[in-house]
Protein backbone atom coordinates (compact mmCIF):
# COMPACT_ATOMS: atom_id res chain seq x y z
CA UNK A 1 0.00 0.00 0.00
CA UNK A 2 1.21 3.66 -0.85
CA UNK A 3 0.21 6.37 0.94
CA UNK A 4 0.90 10.21 0.28
CA UNK A 5 0.08 12.51 3.04
CA UNK A 6 -0.80 15.82 0.82
CA UNK A 7 -2.36 19.18 2.13
CA UNK A 8 -2.51 22.13 -0.19
CA UNK A 9 -1.51 25.08 2.18
CA UNK A 10 1.31 24.35 4.06
CA UNK A 11 1.25 23.89 7.53
CA UNK A 12 -1.72 21.95 8.33
CA UNK A 13 0.18 19.39 9.69
CA UNK A 14 1.05 16.94 6.90
CA UNK A 15 4.24 15.89 8.96
CA UNK A 16 2.73 15.57 11.95
CA UNK A 17 0.08 12.90 10.99
CA UNK A 18 2.59 11.30 8.13
CA UNK A 19 5.10 10.34 11.10
CA UNK A 20 1.94 8.91 13.72
CA UNK A 21 0.56 7.17 11.10
CA UNK A 22 4.06 5.81 10.73
CA UNK A 23 4.65 4.71 14.13
CA UNK A 24 1.17 3.70 14.54
CA UNK A 25 1.51 0.59 11.90
CA UNK A 26 4.66 -0.46 12.17
CA UNK A 27 3.50 -2.79 14.38
CA UNK A 28 1.15 -3.73 12.00
CA UNK A 29 3.43 -4.01 8.86
CA UNK A 30 6.92 -3.26 7.46
CA UNK A 31 6.90 0.66 6.94
CA UNK A 32 8.72 2.84 4.95
CA UNK A 33 8.56 6.62 5.01
CA UNK A 34 9.63 8.82 2.44
CA UNK A 35 10.04 12.56 3.06
CA UNK A 36 9.13 14.42 -0.25
CA UNK A 37 9.27 18.08 0.55
CA UNK A 38 12.79 18.08 0.25
CA UNK A 39 12.83 22.25 -0.21
CA UNK A 40 11.76 21.76 3.34
CA UNK A 41 12.02 18.45 4.73
CA UNK A 42 10.94 17.92 8.61
CA UNK A 43 10.03 14.25 9.14
CA UNK A 44 13.46 13.37 10.69
CA UNK A 45 12.64 15.69 13.60
CA UNK A 46 10.25 13.83 14.64
CA UNK A 47 10.94 10.01 13.53
CA UNK A 48 14.55 10.44 14.21
CA UNK A 49 16.29 8.27 11.69
CA UNK A 50 20.39 7.47 11.65
CA UNK A 51 20.95 8.02 8.39
CA UNK A 52 23.87 5.55 7.03
CA UNK A 53 23.54 5.81 3.32
CA UNK A 54 23.79 9.35 1.37
CA UNK A 55 23.80 9.40 -2.10
CA UNK A 56 24.06 12.72 -4.62
CA UNK A 57 20.85 13.38 -6.71
CA UNK A 58 21.68 14.09 -9.81
CA UNK A 59 20.76 15.67 -13.19
CA UNK A 60 22.71 14.22 -16.35
CA UNK A 61 24.02 17.89 -18.03
CA UNK A 62 25.39 18.60 -21.09
CA UNK A 63 29.26 18.93 -21.66
CA UNK A 64 30.06 20.34 -25.18
CA UNK A 65 33.50 18.59 -26.33
CA UNK A 66 34.79 21.47 -27.97
CA UNK A 67 37.17 19.68 -30.28
CA UNK A 68 33.97 17.82 -32.00
CA UNK A 69 31.84 20.93 -31.53
CA UNK A 70 31.40 22.97 -35.20
CA UNK A 71 29.01 25.32 -33.00
CA UNK A 72 25.94 24.48 -35.49
CA UNK A 73 23.82 25.79 -32.89
CA UNK A 74 21.25 22.65 -33.36
CA UNK A 75 21.38 21.61 -29.10
CA UNK A 76 20.27 25.09 -28.37
CA UNK A 77 17.55 25.03 -31.30
CA UNK A 78 16.17 21.41 -29.45
CA UNK A 79 16.59 22.82 -26.01
CA UNK A 80 13.27 23.60 -24.71
CA UNK A 81 14.17 25.03 -21.74
CA UNK A 82 16.94 27.32 -22.98
CA UNK A 83 19.69 25.96 -21.05
CA UNK A 84 21.66 25.97 -24.04
CA UNK A 85 23.19 29.38 -25.50
CA UNK A 86 25.84 30.22 -28.80
CA UNK A 87 27.64 33.16 -28.21
CA UNK A 88 30.44 33.70 -31.07
CA UNK A 89 31.67 30.00 -31.76
CA UNK A 90 31.75 28.60 -28.31
CA UNK A 91 28.39 26.70 -26.96
CA UNK A 92 27.29 27.73 -23.29
CA UNK A 93 25.94 25.54 -20.67
CA UNK A 94 23.67 26.76 -18.05
CA UNK A 95 23.15 24.55 -15.54
CA UNK A 96 20.09 25.44 -13.15
CA UNK A 97 18.00 25.94 -16.10
CA UNK A 98 18.82 22.17 -17.59
CA UNK A 99 16.09 19.70 -16.87
CA UNK A 100 18.55 16.73 -17.70
CA UNK A 101 16.04 15.61 -20.33
CA UNK A 102 18.82 14.55 -22.76
CA UNK A 103 17.86 15.97 -26.10
CA UNK A 104 21.06 17.84 -27.03
CA UNK A 105 22.73 15.16 -26.62
CA UNK A 106 20.60 12.85 -29.39
CA UNK A 107 20.26 16.16 -31.34
CA UNK A 108 23.71 16.90 -31.75
CA UNK A 109 24.85 15.70 -35.48
CA UNK A 110 29.05 16.02 -34.16
CA UNK A 111 28.07 13.64 -31.37
CA UNK A 112 29.94 16.00 -29.43
CA UNK A 113 27.92 16.20 -26.44
CA UNK A 114 28.61 13.47 -23.28
CA UNK A 115 26.62 14.26 -20.33
CA UNK A 116 28.30 15.06 -16.56
CA UNK A 117 26.27 14.59 -13.57
CA UNK A 118 25.32 17.75 -12.14
CA UNK A 119 24.65 17.10 -7.57
CA UNK A 120 21.47 18.88 -6.88
CA UNK A 121 20.95 17.65 -3.93
CA UNK A 122 20.89 14.06 -1.87
CA UNK A 123 19.15 10.94 -0.77
CA UNK A 124 19.63 10.09 2.69
CA UNK A 125 18.58 6.29 3.97
CA UNK A 126 18.44 5.09 7.49
CA UNK A 127 17.06 3.28 10.26
CA UNK A 128 14.04 5.36 11.89
CA UNK A 129 12.09 4.70 15.42
CA UNK A 130 9.81 1.70 15.47
CA UNK A 131 12.04 0.24 12.87
CA UNK A 132 10.56 2.28 9.95
CA UNK A 133 12.86 2.70 7.17
CA UNK A 134 13.55 6.15 6.26
CA UNK A 135 14.17 7.87 3.24
CA UNK A 136 14.72 11.63 2.48
CA UNK A 137 15.26 13.88 -0.26
CA UNK A 138 17.62 17.41 0.26
CA UNK A 139 17.45 19.95 -2.11
CA UNK A 140 21.01 21.78 -2.13
CA UNK A 141 19.98 25.87 -1.45
CA UNK A 142 20.25 27.93 -4.37
CA UNK A 143 18.56 24.74 -6.72
CA UNK A 144 15.67 25.55 -8.44
CA UNK A 145 14.34 21.87 -9.02
CA UNK A 146 12.44 19.80 -6.58
CA UNK A 147 10.88 17.28 -8.70
CA UNK A 148 13.72 15.62 -10.01
CA UNK A 149 14.90 14.43 -6.92
CA UNK A 150 11.64 13.40 -5.77
CA UNK A 151 11.26 10.83 -8.80
CA UNK A 152 14.59 9.36 -7.82
CA UNK A 153 13.83 9.26 -4.24
CA UNK A 154 10.78 7.31 -5.06
CA UNK A 155 12.55 5.07 -7.59
CA UNK A 156 15.07 4.20 -4.45
CA UNK A 157 12.25 1.65 -3.03
CA UNK A 158 9.56 -0.12 -5.30
CA UNK A 159 6.34 -0.72 -3.77
CA UNK A 160 6.32 -4.51 -2.26
CA UNK A 161 3.66 -6.43 -0.63
CA UNK A 162 3.33 -6.67 3.07
CA UNK A 163 4.92 -3.22 3.02
CA UNK A 164 3.36 0.38 3.78
CA UNK A 165 4.98 3.22 2.10
CA UNK A 166 3.84 6.86 3.49
CA UNK A 167 5.31 9.94 1.37
CA UNK A 168 5.39 12.88 2.69
CA UNK A 169 4.40 15.81 0.21
CA UNK A 170 5.42 19.14 -0.39
CA UNK A 171 3.05 22.26 0.18
CA UNK A 172 1.07 23.80 -2.66
CA UNK A 173 -0.05 22.09 -5.53
CA UNK A 174 1.89 22.48 -8.81
CA UNK A 175 4.87 19.97 -10.28
CA UNK A 176 6.41 18.03 -6.67
CA UNK A 177 3.18 17.42 -5.40
CA UNK A 178 1.71 15.96 -8.53
CA UNK A 179 5.60 14.18 -8.45
CA UNK A 180 5.27 12.92 -4.64
CA UNK A 181 1.24 11.59 -5.87
CA UNK A 182 2.27 9.38 -9.35
CA UNK A 183 1.44 5.95 -8.94
CA UNK A 184 0.03 5.95 -5.27
CA UNK A 185 -2.67 4.01 -4.15
CA UNK A 186 -4.56 7.16 -1.48
CA UNK A 187 -3.97 10.26 -0.60
CA UNK A 188 -4.75 11.44 2.74
CA UNK A 189 -5.29 15.55 2.73
CA UNK A 190 -4.50 17.04 5.77
CA UNK A 191 -6.43 19.98 5.94
CA UNK A 192 -7.73 22.69 8.87
CA UNK A 193 -11.15 24.69 8.90
CA UNK A 194 -10.15 27.85 7.31
CA UNK A 195 -10.52 29.61 4.40
CA UNK A 196 -6.97 29.09 3.73
CA UNK A 197 -7.05 25.53 3.78
CA UNK A 198 -10.32 25.29 2.32
CA UNK A 199 -9.52 26.82 -1.35
CA UNK A 200 -5.70 24.91 -1.78
CA UNK A 201 -7.53 21.82 -0.38
CA UNK A 202 -9.98 22.24 -3.38
CA UNK A 203 -6.99 22.53 -5.70
CA UNK A 204 -5.59 19.55 -4.17
CA UNK A 205 -9.07 17.68 -4.92
CA UNK A 206 -8.85 19.05 -9.10
CA UNK A 207 -5.54 16.95 -8.98
CA UNK A 208 -6.82 13.65 -7.47
CA UNK A 209 -9.66 13.61 -9.91
CA UNK A 210 -7.47 14.32 -12.76
CA UNK A 211 -5.07 11.31 -11.81
CA UNK A 212 -7.84 8.84 -10.15
CA UNK A 213 -6.51 8.56 -6.74
CA UNK A 214 -9.07 7.73 -4.65
CA UNK A 215 -8.91 10.07 -1.07
CA UNK A 216 -9.81 10.91 2.47
CA UNK A 217 -9.62 13.99 4.99
CA UNK A 218 -8.23 14.66 7.92
CA UNK A 219 -9.26 17.70 9.84
CA UNK A 220 -6.61 19.31 11.82
CA UNK A 221 -7.14 22.18 14.60
CA UNK A 222 -10.65 21.13 14.69
CA UNK A 223 -12.38 24.06 15.86
CA UNK A 224 -10.05 27.12 15.00
CA UNK A 225 -12.79 27.73 11.88
CA UNK A 226 -16.17 27.86 10.46
CA UNK A 227 -18.68 25.37 8.91
CA UNK A 228 -17.50 26.28 4.90
CA UNK A 229 -15.33 23.10 4.86
CA UNK A 230 -17.78 20.70 5.53
CA UNK A 231 -20.20 22.30 3.21
CA UNK A 232 -17.78 21.63 0.59
CA UNK A 233 -16.41 18.17 1.46
CA UNK A 234 -20.09 17.30 1.54
CA UNK A 235 -20.29 18.53 -1.91
CA UNK A 236 -16.99 17.03 -3.57
CA UNK A 237 -18.14 13.27 -1.50
CA UNK A 238 -15.13 13.11 0.16
CA UNK A 239 -14.90 11.27 3.40
CA UNK A 240 -13.67 12.74 6.36
CA UNK A 241 -11.76 10.16 8.12
CA UNK A 242 -10.45 11.69 11.39
CA UNK A 243 -10.54 15.17 12.95
CA UNK A 244 -7.73 16.62 15.05
CA UNK A 245 -9.35 19.22 17.83
CA UNK A 246 -7.00 21.93 18.41
CA UNK A 247 -4.57 21.95 21.52
CA UNK A 248 -2.55 24.49 22.54
CA UNK A 249 -0.55 21.73 24.77
CA UNK A 250 -0.15 19.14 21.29
CA UNK A 251 0.85 22.50 19.59
CA UNK A 252 3.68 23.12 21.92
CA UNK A 253 4.51 19.70 22.35
CA UNK A 254 4.69 19.18 18.43
CA UNK A 255 7.45 22.20 18.42
CA UNK A 256 9.88 20.39 20.59
CA UNK A 257 9.66 17.77 18.12
CA UNK A 258 7.24 14.95 20.07
CA UNK A 259 4.74 13.03 17.98
CA UNK A 260 1.14 13.07 18.32
CA UNK A 261 1.17 9.45 19.82
CA UNK A 262 3.85 10.04 21.59
CA UNK A 263 1.66 13.15 23.28
CA UNK A 264 -1.89 10.83 23.05
CA UNK A 265 -0.99 7.31 22.58
CA UNK A 266 -5.04 6.52 21.66
CA UNK A 267 -4.05 8.38 18.12
CA UNK A 268 -1.89 4.64 17.75
CA UNK A 269 -5.22 2.94 17.52
CA UNK A 270 -7.23 5.57 15.84
CA UNK A 271 -4.80 5.73 13.13
CA UNK A 272 -4.94 2.11 12.78
CA UNK A 273 -8.11 2.29 12.24
CA UNK A 274 -8.16 5.05 9.67
CA UNK A 275 -5.54 2.77 7.98
CA UNK A 276 -8.39 -0.14 8.13
CA UNK A 277 -10.78 2.73 6.43
CA UNK A 278 -8.41 3.44 3.97
CA UNK A 279 -8.09 -0.27 2.91
CA UNK A 280 -11.53 -0.80 2.77
CA UNK A 281 -11.91 2.21 0.72
CA UNK A 282 -9.08 0.67 -1.80
CA UNK A 283 -10.97 -2.63 -1.33
CA UNK A 284 -14.51 -1.30 -2.41
CA UNK A 285 -12.31 0.26 -5.40
CA UNK A 286 -10.64 -2.97 -6.46
CA UNK A 287 -14.34 -4.37 -6.68
CA UNK B 1 8.85 63.68 0.21
CA UNK B 2 8.35 62.84 -2.73
CA UNK B 3 8.97 59.33 -4.33
CA UNK B 4 9.70 60.88 -7.98
CA UNK B 5 12.59 59.45 -10.25
CA UNK B 6 13.20 56.40 -7.16
CA UNK B 7 12.56 52.87 -7.86
CA UNK B 8 10.60 51.30 -5.94
CA UNK B 9 11.62 48.88 -2.97
CA UNK B 10 10.57 45.57 -2.52
CA UNK B 11 9.78 43.44 0.01
CA UNK B 12 10.07 39.77 -0.07
CA UNK B 13 7.73 38.22 2.95
CA UNK B 14 9.19 33.99 2.84
CA UNK B 15 9.02 31.55 6.10
CA UNK B 16 10.40 28.08 4.51
CA UNK B 17 8.16 25.95 6.48
CA UNK B 18 4.42 26.42 5.53
CA UNK B 19 1.75 28.12 7.76
CA UNK B 20 4.30 30.09 9.70
CA UNK B 21 1.46 33.05 8.96
CA UNK B 22 3.44 35.02 5.93
CA UNK B 23 -0.41 35.44 4.42
CA UNK B 24 -1.69 36.64 7.53
CA UNK B 25 1.38 39.18 7.98
CA UNK B 26 1.15 40.59 4.22
CA UNK B 27 -2.41 41.32 4.46
CA UNK B 28 -2.07 43.38 7.66
CA UNK B 29 1.09 45.28 6.06
CA UNK B 30 -1.04 45.84 3.45
CA UNK B 31 -3.55 47.73 5.31
CA UNK B 32 -0.73 49.54 7.23
CA UNK B 33 0.91 50.10 4.16
CA UNK B 34 -2.12 52.76 3.41
CA UNK B 35 -1.68 54.36 6.45
CA UNK B 36 1.84 54.54 5.75
CA UNK B 37 1.68 56.14 2.08
CA UNK B 38 -1.45 58.32 0.80
CA UNK B 39 -1.06 59.74 -2.06
CA UNK B 40 1.24 56.77 -3.68
CA UNK B 41 -0.23 53.66 -2.63
CA UNK B 42 1.93 50.58 -2.05
CA UNK B 43 1.67 47.96 -4.64
CA UNK B 44 0.65 44.01 -3.34
CA UNK B 45 2.10 40.80 -4.75
CA UNK B 46 0.89 37.17 -3.86
CA UNK B 47 3.79 34.93 -4.84
CA UNK B 48 2.53 31.65 -3.71
CA UNK B 49 0.94 30.93 -7.17
CA UNK B 50 -0.12 27.61 -6.81
CA UNK B 51 -1.81 27.73 -3.25
CA UNK B 52 -2.57 31.97 -3.39
CA UNK B 53 -4.51 33.13 -0.56
CA UNK B 54 -3.75 36.77 0.07
CA UNK B 55 -6.70 37.79 -2.41
CA UNK B 56 -9.14 35.94 0.47
CA UNK B 57 -8.29 39.06 3.11
CA UNK B 58 -7.98 41.69 0.68
CA UNK B 59 -11.18 41.82 -1.16
CA UNK B 60 -10.18 42.58 -4.23
CA UNK B 61 -12.56 43.81 -7.01
CA UNK B 62 -10.60 41.76 -9.91
CA UNK B 63 -10.20 42.91 -13.40
CA UNK B 64 -10.11 41.10 -16.11
CA UNK B 65 -8.24 37.42 -16.07
CA UNK B 66 -5.54 37.41 -18.09
CA UNK B 67 -4.04 34.06 -19.52
CA UNK B 68 -0.87 32.50 -18.60
CA UNK B 69 0.74 30.67 -21.10
CA UNK B 70 3.59 28.73 -19.95
CA UNK B 71 5.46 25.97 -21.36
CA UNK B 72 4.64 23.46 -24.04
CA UNK B 73 3.78 19.47 -23.71
CA UNK B 74 4.10 16.93 -26.36
CA UNK B 75 1.04 15.21 -27.94
CA UNK B 76 1.06 12.18 -30.42
CA UNK B 77 -1.05 12.16 -33.57
CA UNK B 78 -2.82 8.89 -33.26
CA UNK B 79 -3.40 9.24 -37.21
CA UNK B 80 0.38 9.90 -37.52
CA UNK B 81 1.94 7.03 -35.37
CA UNK B 82 3.04 3.92 -36.56
CA UNK B 83 3.81 2.25 -33.25
CA UNK B 84 7.56 1.99 -34.35
CA UNK B 85 7.92 2.78 -30.26
CA UNK B 86 11.07 5.16 -31.17
CA UNK B 87 9.82 7.53 -28.84
CA UNK B 88 9.38 6.34 -25.44
CA UNK B 89 13.22 5.05 -24.99
CA UNK B 90 14.04 8.66 -25.15
CA UNK B 91 11.78 10.06 -22.39
CA UNK B 92 13.58 10.40 -19.58
CA UNK B 93 10.19 10.97 -17.42
CA UNK B 94 8.50 7.98 -17.80
CA UNK B 95 5.25 9.71 -19.82
CA UNK B 96 4.59 7.51 -23.10
CA UNK B 97 2.62 4.39 -22.98
CA UNK B 98 0.39 2.10 -25.50
CA UNK B 99 -2.66 4.76 -25.73
CA UNK B 100 -5.21 3.24 -23.40
CA UNK B 101 -7.74 3.88 -25.66
CA UNK B 102 -6.04 2.57 -28.84
CA UNK B 103 -3.36 0.28 -27.97
CA UNK B 104 -2.02 0.40 -31.93
CA UNK B 105 -0.53 3.56 -31.23
CA UNK B 106 1.57 5.58 -28.39
CA UNK B 107 -0.15 8.33 -26.27
CA UNK B 108 1.81 10.92 -24.38
CA UNK B 109 0.07 11.30 -20.31
CA UNK B 110 0.10 15.04 -19.72
CA UNK B 111 0.62 14.60 -15.71
CA UNK B 112 4.23 13.10 -16.41
CA UNK B 113 5.02 15.03 -19.58
CA UNK B 114 8.24 17.43 -18.52
CA UNK B 115 7.76 19.26 -22.13
CA UNK B 116 11.64 18.38 -23.30
CA UNK B 117 10.40 17.44 -26.92
CA UNK B 118 12.95 14.75 -27.07
CA UNK B 119 10.48 12.66 -28.81
CA UNK B 120 8.96 15.49 -31.14
CA UNK B 121 12.81 14.71 -32.48
CA UNK B 122 12.99 11.43 -32.01
CA UNK B 123 9.82 10.38 -33.89
CA UNK B 124 10.23 9.06 -37.63
CA UNK B 125 6.92 9.85 -38.79
CA UNK B 126 6.53 13.52 -37.64
CA UNK B 127 3.34 12.70 -35.67
CA UNK B 128 4.60 14.44 -32.48
CA UNK B 129 4.14 18.20 -31.76
CA UNK B 130 4.11 20.29 -28.81
CA UNK B 131 1.48 22.24 -27.61
CA UNK B 132 1.07 25.48 -25.94
CA UNK B 133 -0.51 25.15 -22.90
CA UNK B 134 -2.75 27.40 -20.97
CA UNK B 135 -1.46 27.00 -17.42
CA UNK B 136 -2.90 29.42 -15.38
CA UNK B 137 -4.45 33.12 -15.01
CA UNK B 138 -3.25 36.52 -13.45
CA UNK B 139 -4.92 39.67 -12.00
CA UNK B 140 -4.64 43.02 -11.35
CA UNK B 141 -7.01 43.65 -8.81
CA UNK B 142 -8.03 46.58 -6.74
CA UNK B 143 -7.99 46.35 -3.17
CA UNK B 144 -8.83 49.27 -1.29
CA UNK B 145 -5.61 49.27 0.38
CA UNK B 146 -3.80 49.36 -2.95
CA UNK B 147 -3.51 47.01 -6.29
CA UNK B 148 -2.51 43.62 -6.05
CA UNK B 149 -0.85 41.80 -8.65
CA UNK B 150 -2.07 37.67 -8.02
CA UNK B 151 -2.32 34.40 -10.48
CA UNK B 152 -3.69 31.38 -10.27
CA UNK B 153 -1.22 28.29 -11.61
CA UNK B 154 -3.94 25.53 -12.07
CA UNK B 155 -3.75 22.58 -10.46
CA UNK B 156 -0.50 20.15 -10.84
CA UNK B 157 1.18 22.87 -13.79
CA UNK B 158 4.93 23.33 -13.77
CA UNK B 159 6.41 26.80 -14.29
CA UNK B 160 5.44 28.33 -10.92
CA UNK B 161 8.36 30.78 -11.52
CA UNK B 162 7.41 31.62 -14.58
CA UNK B 163 4.34 32.81 -13.24
CA UNK B 164 5.53 34.75 -10.13
CA UNK B 165 8.44 36.32 -12.89
CA UNK B 166 5.39 37.35 -14.47
CA UNK B 167 3.25 39.21 -11.74
CA UNK B 168 6.82 40.23 -10.17
CA UNK B 169 7.23 42.65 -13.46
CA UNK B 170 3.36 43.90 -13.65
CA UNK B 171 3.29 45.22 -10.40
CA UNK B 172 6.63 46.79 -10.36
CA UNK B 173 6.08 48.42 -13.96
CA UNK B 174 2.63 49.36 -12.28
CA UNK B 175 4.74 50.75 -9.14
CA UNK B 176 6.17 53.16 -11.32
CA UNK B 177 3.39 54.44 -12.97
CA UNK B 178 1.97 55.66 -9.92
CA UNK B 179 5.40 56.23 -8.24
CA UNK B 180 5.14 53.65 -5.21
CA UNK B 181 7.87 53.58 -3.17
CA UNK B 182 7.19 49.92 -2.12
CA UNK B 183 6.00 46.26 -3.88
CA UNK B 184 5.30 44.12 -0.93
CA UNK B 185 5.30 40.35 -1.96
CA UNK B 186 3.86 37.70 -0.27
CA UNK B 187 6.23 34.65 -0.96
CA UNK B 188 5.71 30.93 -1.22
CA UNK B 189 6.83 28.29 1.08
CA UNK B 190 9.95 26.23 0.44
CA UNK B 191 13.25 27.04 -1.42
CA UNK B 192 12.73 26.49 -5.15
CA UNK B 193 11.99 27.66 -8.17
CA UNK B 194 9.22 30.11 -7.33
CA UNK B 195 10.73 31.22 -4.66
CA UNK B 196 14.00 31.85 -6.09
CA UNK B 197 11.55 34.20 -8.52
CA UNK B 198 10.23 35.58 -5.99
CA UNK B 199 13.43 36.86 -4.52
CA UNK B 200 15.02 37.99 -7.21
CA UNK B 201 16.12 41.61 -7.21
CA UNK B 202 14.31 41.98 -3.32
CA UNK B 203 15.76 44.64 -1.39
CA UNK B 204 14.91 42.76 1.88
CA UNK B 205 13.71 39.44 2.96
CA UNK B 206 11.16 39.10 5.80
CA UNK B 207 11.36 35.90 7.13
CA UNK B 208 8.29 34.68 9.23
CA UNK B 209 9.16 31.48 11.10
CA UNK B 210 7.51 29.97 13.97
CA UNK B 211 9.04 28.46 17.51
CA UNK B 212 9.34 24.78 16.24
CA UNK B 213 11.83 22.50 15.50
CA UNK B 214 10.81 22.85 12.01
CA UNK B 215 10.59 26.55 11.90
CA UNK B 216 14.02 26.96 13.04
CA UNK B 217 15.40 23.93 10.16
CA UNK B 218 13.31 25.66 7.56
CA UNK B 219 14.36 29.24 8.51
CA UNK B 220 18.06 28.15 8.29
CA UNK B 221 16.99 26.73 5.04
CA UNK B 222 15.63 29.88 3.25
CA UNK B 223 17.64 32.26 5.23
CA UNK B 224 20.58 30.15 3.08
CA UNK B 225 18.89 30.92 0.05
CA UNK B 226 18.29 34.97 0.52
CA UNK B 227 21.78 35.22 1.28
CA UNK B 228 23.10 33.36 -1.73
CA UNK B 229 20.90 36.19 -3.96
CA UNK B 230 22.29 38.77 -1.55
CA UNK B 231 18.77 39.55 -0.50
CA UNK B 232 19.12 41.07 3.10
CA UNK B 233 17.47 39.50 5.34
CA UNK B 234 15.49 40.26 9.33
CA UNK B 235 13.57 37.39 11.24
CA UNK B 236 10.30 37.61 13.27
CA UNK B 237 8.55 35.03 15.06
CA UNK B 238 5.27 34.12 14.96
CA UNK B 239 3.32 32.25 17.73
CA UNK B 240 6.27 33.20 19.76
CA UNK B 241 4.70 32.21 23.15
CA UNK B 242 3.47 28.71 21.81
CA UNK B 243 6.79 27.23 22.48
CA UNK B 244 9.35 29.97 24.68
CA UNK B 245 12.71 27.21 24.51
CA UNK B 246 11.86 27.32 20.49
CA UNK B 247 11.68 31.29 20.74
CA UNK B 248 14.84 31.59 22.39
CA UNK B 249 16.36 28.74 20.51
CA UNK B 250 15.82 30.77 17.42
CA UNK B 251 16.85 33.95 19.35
CA UNK B 252 19.76 32.22 19.81
CA UNK B 253 20.18 31.20 15.77
CA UNK B 254 19.92 34.60 15.03
CA UNK B 255 22.40 36.33 16.92
CA UNK B 256 24.84 34.12 16.44
CA UNK B 257 24.19 34.30 12.81
CA UNK B 258 23.90 38.69 12.75
CA UNK B 259 20.41 38.28 11.90
CA UNK B 260 18.16 40.79 13.09
CA UNK B 261 15.02 39.96 15.16
CA UNK B 262 12.97 42.25 14.92
CA UNK B 263 10.02 41.20 16.45
CA UNK B 264 8.09 38.57 18.56
CA UNK B 265 3.97 38.20 17.78
CA UNK B 266 2.67 35.89 20.69
CA UNK B 267 -0.41 33.71 19.49
CA UNK B 268 -3.28 34.91 19.27
CA UNK B 269 -7.10 33.27 18.34
CA UNK B 270 -7.62 36.79 16.51
CA UNK B 271 -5.40 35.93 13.71
CA UNK B 272 -7.43 32.61 12.16
CA UNK B 273 -10.49 34.91 13.28
CA UNK B 274 -10.05 37.42 10.84
CA UNK B 275 -8.70 35.20 8.17
CA UNK B 276 -12.45 33.45 8.71
CA UNK B 277 -13.90 37.20 8.61
CA UNK B 278 -11.80 37.41 5.28
CA UNK B 279 -10.02 40.89 6.84
CA UNK B 280 -7.03 41.51 7.60
CA UNK B 281 -6.21 41.82 11.70
CA UNK B 282 -5.14 45.24 12.38
CA UNK B 283 -8.60 46.22 10.60
CA UNK B 284 -10.75 44.21 12.92
CA UNK B 285 -9.13 43.87 15.85
CA UNK B 286 -6.34 47.07 15.96
CA UNK B 287 -5.72 46.47 19.85
CA UNK B 288 -5.60 42.88 20.40
CA UNK B 289 -1.93 41.43 21.25
CA UNK B 290 -0.92 40.19 17.62
CA UNK B 291 -2.11 43.32 15.58
CA UNK B 292 0.12 45.40 17.93
CA UNK B 293 3.00 42.79 17.45
CA UNK B 294 2.93 43.31 14.12
CA UNK B 295 2.10 46.88 13.86
CA UNK B 296 5.83 46.99 15.72
CA UNK B 297 7.46 44.88 13.32
CA UNK B 298 5.86 46.81 9.99
CA UNK B 299 7.65 50.01 11.37
CA UNK B 300 10.77 47.99 11.81
CA UNK B 301 10.69 47.01 8.42
CA UNK B 302 9.68 49.90 6.48
CA UNK B 303 12.54 52.23 8.87
CA UNK B 304 14.99 49.15 7.14
CA UNK B 305 13.85 49.83 3.99
CA UNK B 306 14.43 53.44 4.48
CA UNK B 307 10.65 54.55 3.62
CA UNK B 308 9.67 58.20 3.66
CA UNK B 309 5.91 58.90 4.96
CA UNK B 310 3.91 60.50 1.63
Amino acid sequence: MQIAVASGKGGTGKTTIATSLALSLASLAKVRYFDCDVEAPNGHLFLKPEFTESTPAVIRIPQIQTEKCTACGRCVEVCEFHALAKVGKNILVFPQLCHGCGSCTWNCPENAIVEVPNPIGTIERGMALENIEFFRGLLTISEPMPTPIIRQLKKRMQPQPNTINIYDAPPGASCSVVETLRGVDFALLVTEPTPFGLHDLKQMLGILADMHIPSGIVINRDGIGDDSLEETLREYNVPVLLRVPFDRKLAENLAAGRTLVDVYPEYGGILRELYQQITEIMGGKAK
Amino acid sequence: MSAQNSKAKQLIILSGKGGTGKTSISAAFAHLSAAHANSHPMVFVDADVDAANLSLVLEPESLEPKEFWGGSLAEIDPEKCINCGACSPVCRYDAIFPDPKNDQVQWIDPIACDGCAACVYACPEGAISMVRQHEGNWFQSNTSFGMLFHAELFPGRENSGKLVTLIKQQARLYAEDIQSQCVIIDGPPGIGCPVISACAGTDLGLIVTEPSLMGLHDLKRVLGTLRHFHVPAVVCVNKADIYPEGTRAIREFAAAEGLDLIGEIPYDEKIPRAMIEGKPVTVLFPDSPAAKAIQEVWHKTIDLLNLQED
